[in-house]
């Protein structure tokens, strides 16, 4: 009777789920952000870290939009966009995301080591 | 009038070739019916036929059957040297390569598990090798990459111990002989 695994098919899977470990991390980490690049009017008003936590308040010309930062993260806390959509997004993690609030003309953008586009028109 | 009869030598080594070909063949079929989430993403269940064909008869017979298998398999669903057929080719290729550098590692460390898992990275990675550079070669597809990468670890880790555990039945005792155990 064989042993059904030896040494060697051990060391093998192993290697194989580092491999897939490295091929997920890779392929699906994505690029966490450190950076939050806050714009009004198309002209960037704040580029600060995504490190500790603190608020931004941005006006535009329907009102005040208010920027929540927190470690690793940011979102739009508060906008006075009629349908919202800036603020339904969420908390935004990844480099390249970003929130637009059009009617307010406020957008906020996480940056990271590596920008995903070169530049976005909007 | 003369009558010509030409006639093929057929050796022992062709039959068998031709019965585990059709082995291979049955299970490919087999498995082609089984839904799958991703295209690609297949138990792989013909390369427990060729992992024994190669332990048992060498891989000059495990090449045969495998490239029996890509032709056949791809006559037989409609998909002869139809995209599918490339993929399957290539995979095949790749995987057989493999398995000619693996089949050399020493077999007190490495048994059917390394060879099936190994194999089945040959098999996925020379599919997705084609399909980058020749029909979607832009990053769509590292999305996916580790689906394939996990659907082979599991899949090829699963054949192996099958295959570990047909050649350790008594039936087949590393005879030449002995008749094909189906699964």
């Amino acid at each position: 009777m064989m042993e059904s695994l030896r040494a060697g098919d051990v060391g093998v899977l192993l290697a194989g789920g580092g491999l897939v470990v490295t091929l997920t991390v890779w392929a699906w980490g994505g690029d966490r952000g450190d950076t939050v690049v806050i714009r009004a009017a198309g002209k960037v008003v704040e580029t600060t870290s995504l490190a500790r936590t603190r608020t931004v308040a941005v006006n535009g010309p329907l009102g005040t939009t208010q920027i929540e930062i927190e470690p690793g993260r940011a979102r739009i806390a508060r906008d006075p966009s009629p349908r919202q959509l800036c603020v339904k997004q969420g908390w935004l993690t990844q480099s390249g995301q970003a929130a637009l609030c059009l009617p307010n003309q406020v957008s906020l953008e996480i940056r990271g080591r590596t920008t995903a586009y070169d530049t976005l028109g909007y | 009038m003369t009558r010509s009869v030409i006639e093929l030598p057929v050796s022992a080594d062709d039959r068998r070739i031709a019965r585990l070909a059709a082995l291979a063949i049955g299970l490919t079929l087999a498995e082609a019916a089984l839904p799958s989430p991703v295209p690609g993403v297949k138990p792989g269940l013909a390369n427990i036929v060729i992992l024994l064909v190669l332990l048992q008869y060498g891989w000059r017979a495990a090449a045969w059957v495998s490239g029996l298998r890509v032709l056949a398999g791809g006559l037989l669903l409609g998909s002869l040297f139809a995209p599918g057929f490339w993929l399957s080719s290539a995979g095949a290729l790749v995987s057989l390569s493999v398995l000619a550098l693996a089949r050399h590692l020493p077999s007190r460390h490495f048994g059917p598990v390394s060879l099936s898992v190994l194999a089945a990275f040959g098999h996925i990675g020379g599919q997705l090798a084609l399909v980058g550079v020749w029909l979607l070669p832009s990053a769509a597809l590292i999305k996916l990459l580790p689906v394939f990468a996990a659907a082979a670890l599991v899949f090829g880790a699963v054949n192996g111990l099958i295959v570990t555990r047909m050649l350790a039945a008594p039936a087949s005792s590393g005879r030449q002989s002995a008749p094909c155990i189906l699964p």
